[in-house]
């Protein structure tokens, strides 16, 4: 079984990101990129579906500027065989990108797609299941735990309530949450290794897809700041601080 | 300008997220119309049909609806979808399961986690965990919506609205669910909550948790929730987390104790109107969003306000 996983070159996670002045975005300019992080999971569970004999082949996509190339080489340090970049530089959204993995997934045949269940810097949580609506495939969001027998894969999910069991057809689309797997560190010798293992890079235009954007960005503003708070000394001060407030009865 | 609003429920009664969505489906104008889609669910329609502003209740009835997978949920909205210029769901993790496959199959964008209708059109929502706005402006046709249910209040009812009949599509077979663990906790619901007392790992243990944030919260009738280290932590159930990729909360009083406020779960809180930090380091985090702050030792601090409280 082969097991194709997208992965996005996002904001560093630990890093403040800090909003442009002019309102355009948030300054990505000398900005430590890495992999978005539920994109790792999602690698990782890949890898040791691979590793313990289910899938034959980890093939890792990723779509973007020339610089994502450095995302999908630490994906093959993490253990990915292959890698496949849709090099385009104009903004993608997720739409466009589930088209683009579309048009990878025809190229690639693969029976199981794993993605992150979010992307750390817009949030949408959208590519997955844009994805399996597009291929007509089943889908599982917000995965913590999977298991594939035959034809059919098993999957915890994350929901609001608690968690809930749900039994796939393949080929399938899951999204990865945090509880998945802790993905492994990149060794020195695995990131050597990697080097060496196969990217390709297609266009949107070989993959005959649109990436016209279909939402304009207005304005990207700070959210407004609390304002500061204050000291209390001890329980006393904060009940009576509660109550004056109305907050408590 | 016609509106098309996912309800969430569990073919009994109306989660609340469904009432806040409507909130948002006001501010755009027009008529709304309320999709249930369940099993054995007309007290949910009837629910719906009482809220203000509606003006049609959907209501569709199927077995496979009674626990419904994400495909036949997609498909059965699509199923009704014509005609509508605006398709909205709470951005639950039904609502994130469902609406971008519609989205997908109406070949137009998703807009999610909307916390600001600012026209029929153009909205707003949190990005990179809340630390920024987008304000983002839809060329499409049809503008398919998630809503996060901490920006707006829940709608009231006041209204009548005529509950119709839908075909059911049929089951599509992809997937089905197999099994629910919900966790029952006898408190309000962490997603609607007023008061919720939130714990990190300061509180060092499972038994400790429970044994210092239980009485707390059932003095303030809050919900309970947590960081993403105390739930990895095994303190409490994941359901619980609070954060840029568990719950958004935005209650009226928000008390985090033991916890250092990292940004991934400011995001999750930091719309509460007043929230309080007990915390023994001055220089976390939280101590900086936070309206009150109490350093101190929260072993000796929590069982004193439970008892100030008393």
């Amino acid at each position: 079984m082969k097991i194709l996983v997208s992965v996005k070159r996002v904001v560093d996670y630990n890093v403040k990101v800090r909003v442009r002045a002019d309102g355009s975005g948030v300054e990505t300019a000398n900005v430590r990129m890495s992999m978005n992080p539920f994109d790792e999971i999602a690698v990782e569970e890949a890898v040791r579906l691979r590793e313990s004999g289910v899938a034959t082949e980890v093939v890792v996509v990723s779509a973007g500027a020339a610089q994502c190339q450095d995302t999908l080489r630490t994906a093959l340090a993490l253990g990915a065989d292959r890698a496949v970049l849709v090099e385009t530089g104009a903004e993608l959204q997720p739409l466009t990108v589930a088209k683009l993995l579309k048009a990878v997934c025809q190229r690639e045949q693969p029976k199981l797609v794993l993605c992150g269940k979010q992307a750390t810097d817009d949030d949408a949580s959208q590519t997955g299941p844009m994805l399996a609506a597009l291929l007509g495939w089943s889908q599982a969001t917000f995965a913590s735990k999977l298991t594939v027998s035959g034809d059919r894969l098993t999957v915890a999910r994350e929901v609001d309530g608690g968690l809930e069991t749900v039994e796939c057809l393949l080929p399938a689309i899951v999204t990865a949450d945090l509880r998945l797997n802790v993905p492994r560190y990149v060794t020195l010798p695995n990131i050597m290794k990697a080097k060496r293992k196969p990217l390709d890079t297609v266009t949107p235009e070989f993959l005959q897809v649109d990436v016209t954007p279909r939402l304009k960005t207005i304005q990207v503003c700070e959210p407004p700041a609390r304002a500061a708070g204050r000291r209390v000394a001890d329980v006393a001060e904060l009940v009576a601080a509660l109550s004056s407030r109305g907050v408590i009865a | 300008m016609r509106v098309l609003l996912l309800a969430e429920h569990n073919n009994d009664t109306l989660d609340p997220a469904t009432r806040s969505a409507l909130t948002a489906a006001r501010q755009l104008g027009g008529d709304i119309d309320i999709l249930v889609i369940g099993d054995a669910c007309r007290p949910v329609a009837e629910n719906a049909s009482r809220l203000a502003g509606v003006s049609r209740v959907l209501w569709v009835e199927a077995a496979h609806f009674r626990e419904p997978a994400a495909e036949n949920l997609a498909s059965q909205v699509l199923a009704v979808a014509s005609g509508y210029s605006h398709v909205l769901a709470a951005a639950t993790s039904m609502g994130k399961s469902v609406m971008p496959r519609v989205a997908a199959v109406l070949d137009v964008a998703q807009i999610s986690e909307v916390i600001g209708v600012l026209g029929v059109d153009t909205f707003s929502r949190p990005i990179y965990a809340g630390n920024a706005t987008q304000t983002v402006q839809s060329f499409d046709p049809v503008k398919v919506i998630t809503v996060r249910v901490s920006a707006f209040d829940a709608s009231d009812e006041g209204g009548a609205a005529p509950i119709e009949p839908v075909e059911a599509v049929s089951d599509c077979g992809l997937s089905r669910v197999v099994g629910r663990q919900l966790t029952r906790t006898g408190r309000p619901e962490l997603g609607s909550a007023d008061v919720v007392v939130a714990g990190g790992r300061g509180l060092g243990s499972r038994e400790n948790f429970i044994a210092l944030l239980e009485p707390l919260a059932q003095e303030l009738d809050a919900a309970i929730g947590a960081t993403r280290a105390a739930v990895d932590a095994g303190f409490v159930s994941n359901d619980l987390q609070i954060g840029q990729t568990g719950k958004v909360v935005a209650p009226r009083l928000y008390i985090a104790v033991g916890l250092s406020g990292a940004i991934q779960h400011l995001a999750g809180m930091k719309d509460s109107q007043v929230i309080v930090a007990i915390n023994k380091d001055a220089d976390a985090p939280i101590l900086q969003v936070a309206d009150y702050g109490l350093v101190g030792d929260l072993f000796e601090i929590v069982p004193a306000l439970i008892d100030a409280l008393r």
